[in-house]
């Protein structure tokens, strides 16, 4: 362990290709012992091919990895936990169905043969979380838990193996801010109790707040490692993307005019039965931005399917333009004109395995132009396709290129483009950018202002608070089902927010 | 200097139509290989058993006329199939629908007393409605109560087996069967015509081809097969699209079934001119062709290949029992072997494999 320079990875030459690119173009990588490294960098600018690389999911072409001065062969992630090297994903690798001291010792060898000592290893797996101020009930099955707890569960299970690297992939993108400053001092502790952490992310302000030392990839080369002290948020942007990053959107004054959205009261279960909305009431106008915030799993997931048809409601009411639409189905919604941009855009706003073209008609195919009677009109679904693709500039071989193929930012081009082809009155955008690199996400917020402008009412729901802060006129904030008050988005406070994300009710009615 | 021999792994983004037409050859070829090795055991040479295959099944009328006539209830249920497949139900009861096909039709030609001429029509109408109902019961079971399609499909042929046993040996035994369980042979008005001196029912030949071509239209240009495939790709994006799961389902089970049962129709009303055992009936058609419409990706039209492919490995079997002395059941085995192989060969369309030589 005399290793002089005190590096606990280095990563030599990192070379990775996929079929059509090179994810990692010889990459070299220092982290210092007991520091939090970021590793800063667009989507597709190969930070977590990299670190897979280094977790052994991923056998590198060239290049070598170096611990504390010894060369190793990471073969597969149980050798990197041999070596002490352990990785937080971005979508936890849990079993939803077992407890949470079953998750942590999975995998192991704990007790004799085929039986487990559970006391023991409930015994260590709470001195470590005593130890880190990881508070979570052992016996709770994991799909209970909120996703913060599911993240200290991982965290958890890696220290559980005794890990000395601990590699986080971007962990705040399914967090409230106070959870996210909770995770921040566990990191801390950790790294004063020696542990290395690197943390990957796109997020500026998490690696100014939480680092050491950052490095910046750019599609697949490391531009530059710096103290993060020595630099700040301008300036780690130009190198992430390349070019200047205008971080203010331009947007018009708030013209008032008709409603276009009334609920009133509304009330609908989650899929496990459970009440998901206790009376939610709120009018949407057009030509209006209104954010919805609120830490995942209070109710917005449910409101957005309520609002699009796919989950009925329990009671209350809902009006669209003075219409009545309580409980219309997603196709009569989808009729009258309301758009959906989904959470899950690959699992719910595309076919992956059809192309384009297909996924542009995915909502219109019953509608002349593009189909007659039981017949579709390929010639019209073609032009359409090239319609759409230089509208919205999707950047693909052809309109026959499954969607599959394409890159998260062209995947929501396709979205948006279908969703908003028809000037739709009412859109429900649901995480539009998440994920999103710079550019797409710049690209998919001056569409929604454009939509705005055009008079288009808008309901968008995202975790990303400075999204909404961003985007939306007013803010409703909603914490189990309910409505903890809406505020109006020029005056509000990123503090009052996170309170009210919590459960506390806004004092004095605003609008 | 030592060479070895490495090999590369790749995703591959899309199968082109060349990649699945010579992997499926592949995977054909090693079934032939792997049975190569039981013919081994009966102490046959398997290149002299694949050639006398080949020229009894292809090479001589008798041994054409065979394989066709196989070819016809292995297309039907095979052009079916594709049609469940494609939306991602796991149809495994065309042997069932086959069944209930063979039942109404021949319920129609003993006891309906309809004229002549209407009827076989009559016949082939009650046999796509007898296969239909009894593919949209697993249908609605599945969408209303998310029962499992493969094992409801699959026990709905035990229930139809066992029914058309019961009928041959109870309420329809045929007074002039003579003890024998089948029912009394149709009225002549109730046989299928056929291509003279062969046992091939044209008139069931010719709707197979005309539905395969019909269905592949239907799939690639019409809003119900968009939303066939849709709901096959992506069930959560259809339910987003507004696609109704329900009645797309019922659709689907509504064809697949449909077609099995034409293929019974065909059989009794073709062939045997009576109902009788089910395994005289089918002989395992509504099985085998699950591995029809496998080995034709899905697509309606390549059915027409792949059904007239495993004609000629069924014509097989009696080939071999009759020239080699060898049992029939081996062709069971080649079945399973190719399906088998073809299974494992899908893995060949999502990565490539590349040899590299290293010194």
């Amino acid at each position: 362990m005399d290793n002089s320079e005190g590096y606990a990875i280095e990563l030599c030459g990192i070379v990775k290709r996929f079929p059509g690119v090179v994810a990692n173009d010889g990459i070299d990588l220092k982290v210092c012992r007991g520091e939090i490294h970021c590793l800063l960098g667009e989507n597709g600018a190969g930070k977590t091919t990299l670190m897979r690389v280094l977790y052994g999911l991923y056998r590198p072409e060239e290049g070598k990895i170096i611990l504390n001065g010894q060369q190793v062969h990471m073969t597969s992630p149980r050798a990197a936990l041999n070596h002490h090297v352990g990785m937080v994903h971005q979508h936890f690798r849990l079993v939803p169905t077992l407890s949470v001291e079953e998750n942590i010792v999975l995998g192991l060898d704990e007790g004799t043969g085929p039986f487990v000592n559970f006391r023991k290893t409930r015994e260590k797996i709470s001195s470590i979380a005593n130890e880190y101020g990881l508070s979570v009930d052992l016996q709770t099955k994991v799909w209970q838990l909120a996703v913060g707890q599911q993240q200290r569960v991982e965290i958890l299970k890696a220290l559980y193996r005794e890990v000395d690297i601990l590699i986080m992939d971007e962990p705040t993108s399914v967090l409230t801010p106070q959870e996210v400053d909770q995770l921040f001092s566990t990191l801390r502790t950790l790294v004063d109790d020696g542990l290395t952490i690197i943390f990957i992310t796109h997020k500026l302000d998490e690696v100014m707040r939480v680092s050491d030392r950052v490095t910046v990839l750019r599609k697949g080369k490391v531009v530059s490692t710096l103290p993060t002290a020595e630099t700040d948020k301008p300036a780690l942007a130009r190198l992430m993307v390349g070019r200047e990053v205008i971080f203010r959107l331009e947007k018009s004054p708030l013209k008032q005019r008709e409603k276009i959205l009334e609920m009133n009261d509304l009330h609908a279960l989650n899929d496990r039965g459970l009440p998901a909305l206790r009376g939610v009431s709120f009018d949407l106008f057009g030509g209006e931005i209104l954010g919805v915030a609120g830490v995942s799993g209070n109710g917005q997931y449910e409101l957005a399917e309520v609002l699009t048809g796919l989950r009925k409601s329990t009671k209350g009411r809902v009006f669209l333009a003075k219409k009545e639409v309580t409980n219309c189905s997603a196709r009569e919604m989808n009729d009258l004109n309301v758009a959906h941009i989904p959470a899950e855009r690959i699992r719910m706003g595309i076919v992956p395995a059809l192309s384009i073209r297909e996924n542009l008609i995915l909502k219109k195919y019953r509608r002349p132009p593009f189909s007659y009677r039981e017949f579709l009109d390929n010639k019209e679904i073609e032009e359409n396709a090239r319609r759409a693709m230089s509208d919205y500039q999707i950047a693909a071989p052809s309109y026959e290129t499954p969607v599959k193929l394409l890159s998260g930012g062209n995947i929501q081009k396709v979205i948006l483009a279908r969703e908003l082809s028809e000037n739709p009155n009412l859109i429900v955008a649901v995480h539009p950018t998440y994920g999103l690199d710079i550019g797409a996400t710049e690209q998919v917020r001056q569409i929604l202002l454009a939509q705005r402008e055009r008079g288009a009412a808008t309901l968008l729901i995202s975790e990303d608070l400075e999204e909404i802060m961003t985007l939306s006129d007013r803010i409703l904030v909603i914490f189990n089902g309910e409505v903890m008050g809406i505020l109006d988005a020029e005056s509000a406070e990123i503090e009052e927010i996170g309170l009210m994300m919590a459960g506390t009710r806004h004092k004095g009615e605003e609008l | 200097m030592k060479r070895r021999v490495g090999f590369k792994v790749e995703r591959r983004p899309v199968a082109s139509g060349r990649v699945v037409f010579f992997v499926s050859l592949l995977a054909i070829f090693a079934a032939l290989v792997v049975a190569g090795i039981f013919f081994r055991i009966y102490g046959v040479s398997p290149i002299h058993a694949y050639q006398l295959i080949l020229r009894g099944s292809l090479g001589s009328r008798f041994g054409l006329t065979e394989t066709v006539r196989r070819v016809i209830p292995l297309l039907l249920c095979g052009v079916g199939l594709t049609i469940a497949f494609r939306a991602l139900f796991w149809n495994i009861g065309a042997e069932g629908q086959l069944l209930m096909g063979a039942v109404a039709a021949a319920g129609v030609a003993l006891f309906s007393g309809l004229p002549g001429p209407l009827l076989l029509p009559a016949m082939f109408i009650g046999g796509f409605i007898g296969g239909a109902t009894w593919g949209l019961i697993p249908a609605i079971l599945k969408v209303m109560l998310g029962l499992n399609d493969v094992i409801t499909t699959l026990m709905m042929n035990y229930i139809a087996i066992y029914f058309v046993e019961w009928l041959i040996h109870g309420p329809w035994k045929g007074p002039t069967a003579r003890g024998f369980a089948y029912t009394d042979t149709f009225p002549r008005a109730a046989w299928l015509p056929t291509i003279y001196g062969t046992r091939i029912h044209w008139p069931t030949l010719v709707l197979g081809l005309v539905l395969a071509v019909v269905m592949y239209i239907m799939v690639t240009r019409t809003r119900i097969g968009f939303e066939i495939r849709v709901i096959g790709e992506n069930p959560d994006a259809a339910r987003f699209a507004g696609i109704s799961q329900l009645k797309t389902t019922l659709i689907v089970m509504l064809i697949s079934g449909g077609f099995a049962g034409l293929a019974g129709v065909g059989e009794v009303a073709g062939i045997h001119m009576r109902l009788l055992g089910p395994t005289n009936i089918s002989m395992g058609y509504g099985y085998t062709a699950i591995i029809v419409a496998w080995l034709a990706r899905r697509n309606p039209l390549a059915v027409i290949v792949t059904s007239l492919l495993f004609g000629v490995i069924m014509t097989g079997g009696d080939v071999i029992k009759v020239s080699l002395g060898l049992p029939f059941q081996l062709i069971n085995v080649f079945n399973g072997l190719i399906l088998f192989f073809l299974i494992g060969s899908e893995i060949l369309l999502r990565y490539k494999i590349s040899f590299l030589l290293r010194r």
